[in-house]
């Protein structure tokens, strides 16, 4: 299945899924950081440069090569994984295993990320995130960490209300998540859509066309808890 | 059992793990606030307290209770919280706290020179990478002087005699160049960066790190056989001994990272080649580390001892060759018996 959904085990021997995100939402997360930084230069440029002189701008020149090289490492390893960017974004950096990176790992990425910028305008690093299976960056294949999801993103939305109905057998996992998945985004649709959908899955509502759609509906809401 | 019951058998233990989570991630914030803040690390072996034994046992129960819900086919919401809250449990629990400052000290110590000693052939690759071309571009611009425009233009080759101008008044920067400070400022920027890039550039198959340690190397060695050609060799050469040591060596090791990396890429051995990436970036970044420490070195020394026209050049050579001394040593020495 064509999925951002990546399982690993825990020592514990569970498994747990994480969610990958991917470089669009990743690059929101770069703007975001990108402006605050650009803040962060026009405030020390005016009060250090300005007010200290020479000192000032000495300061100021270590204050750069900070931003630059390790704005992104502070807050991977003090703030659980995300920089402000990533925050805002609602993902965070772990390493593949699950845990949170520590400074090896994050200062491995973010360093690399000079080469991940090569040659123009993070050429490498795009081309390294679609290759990969799980969109990774040239830093974060030699760090060994992901980019995920904080939390599902997918928390359950609006459904279609309809008397909740216990399904006839007991569904998988990913079944119970593809007919959440399909109630949520039905308002989406095209009726005949919906109706064509819903037909593939007659063998769990026993109906066609609006009677299955609503069937499904109904499903969908006792599988989310209501009763 | 149906999820219902089983939700409400077990939900009063995830509610109290949720409580404990949401405590120890914000641990960093209320430290301030004082001791009682601390909830877990104020503990010892013989009196651990409360949180540390309740902890890890209400987080297996919860990877329990996920295993049995994916099994038994529970409701997705159910699923989904579970694994919510073992991912969260997860990170809590096998975040790694180390001694930062023991590290540091065994690192500085031993491990650093110990590491490179482990990497000699490779250190040697690096070091011939960047020394050979200083050494055939210095001479070949002291013989022949036109050479020196193949890699800087007249404009930059009049700037470079200014700096070292036997009556300049600050030797090796632009004139009003500002304070000592700006300097320093302007060392870290811009070579500590040199430093970062050689580096990452290897990753692209070692190509990178090829590139900025030929370029730097011809490019030093550019500007020392044109300076010694026209006669500054009183104030070019006590410059640079004294940082040299720290930063023409910083340099190469940051070389060497990069080669590690792309060299993992290029023959993998055994190990697949996003294992053997994975393998050599973990001895490279501590690498790195080193090459960091090195630098600062060298940018303090070139803001505040390098450039001061008041102290001899005699002094600066003998201090200089100090420094070169135990660099050497430093790389060739130290750490043996803790290594044995």
């Amino acid at each position: 299945m064509l999925d951002t959904r990546r399982a690993i085990e825990t020592p514990e021997g569970v498994t747990l899924d994480l969610h990958i995100a991917g470089p669009v939402v990743r690059f929101f997360a770069w703007c975001i950081d990108f402006l605050i930084r650009g803040v962060v230069y026009i405030i020390l440029s005016m009060t250090l440069v300005n007010m200290m002189g020479r000192f000032g701008q000495g300061i100021f020149l270590v204050a750069i090569f900070m931003l630059e090289w390790f704005y992104p490492v502070l807050f991977e390893v003090f703030s659980r994984g995300a920089t402000p960017g990533k925050r805002v974004m609602g993902i965070t950096v772990l390493q593949d295993n699950g845990v949170p990176v520590g400074w090896s790992a994050s200062i491995t990425r973010n360093l690399l990320r000079f080469a991940d910028f090569l040659p123009v305008l993070y050429g490498f690093g795009v081309a390294s995130m679609l290759i990969s299976r799980d969109f990774k960056r040239l830093g974060d294949l030699a760090a060994g960490t992901i980019v995920v999801y904080r939390s599902i993103p997918d928390e359950i939305g609006e459904l279609p209300p309809e008397l909740p109905l216990p399904p006839r057998y007991p569904l998988a996992l990913d079944q119970q998540r593809a007919v959440i998945a399909f109630a949520e985004r039905a308002v989406t649709l095209t009726p005949e859509r919906a109706r064509e959908l819903a037909n593939m899955a007659s063998s769990l509502t026993h109906a066609t066309d609006d009677a299955g759609v609503k069937r499904l509906f109904a499903i969908a809401n006792w599988l989310v808890g209501r009763r | 059992m149906s999820p219902q019951e089983f939700v409400a058998r077990h939900e009063s233990q995830w509610v109290r793990l949720e409580q404990l989570l949401s405590r120890l991630t914000k641990v960093p914030r209320n430290k301030k606030q004082g001791d009682n803040a601390l909830p877990v690390m104020k503990s010892t072996d013989e009196n651990p307290a409360p949180q540390a034994v309740e902890f890890p046992e209400l987080y297996r129960q919860a990877c329990h209770h996920l295993a049995l819900a994916r099994d038994r086919h529970y409701p997705a919401v159910v699923v989904e919280r579970l694994n919510q809250l073992v991912l969260n449990g997860h990170q809590v629990f096998y975040t790694a706290r180390s001694g930062l400052w023991t590290n540091i000290v065994h690192f500085a110590a031993a491990d650093f020179p110990v590491l490179i000693r482990q990497h000699a052939r490779l250190f040697l690759l690096a070091a011939l990478l960047f020394y050979l071309p200083v050494l055939v571009m210095g001479v070949a611009v002291y013989f022949v002087p036109e050479m020196a425009y193949t890699l800087i233009s007249p404009a930059d080759a009049t700037a470079m005699e200014a700096m070292y101008r036997p009556t300049a008044e600050h030797i090796g920067r632009p004139r009003d160049s500002g304070s000592d400070f700006l300097m320093f400022g302007h060392y870290i920027r811009n070579n500590i960066g040199i430093g970062f890039q050689t580096f990452a550039g290897g990753i692209v198959f070692g190509l990178g790190s090829l590139f900025y340690l030929l370029f730097n190397g011809l490019y030093i060695g550019t500007i020392a056989g044109h300076l010694t050609h026209v006669g500054y060799t009183g104030t070019f050469y006590p410059f640079v001994v004294g940082h040299g040591a720290f930063e023409l060596n910083a340099i190469v090791l940051s070389g060497m990272a990069g080669l590690k990396l792309g060299l993992a890429l290029l023959s993998p051995g055994q190990m697949t080649r996003k294992q053997a990436l994975l393998a050599a970036a973990r001895i490279s970044v501590r690498i790195m580390y080193g090459v960091v420490a090195m630098l600062l070195i060298a940018a303090f020394l070139e803001a505040f001892w390098s450039s001061s026209a008041t102290i001899p050049s005699q002094i600066k050579y003998i201090v200089g060759g100090v420094f070169w001394f135990l660099v050497i040593f430093y790389f060739a020495a130290m750490g043996r018996r803790r290594a044995n």
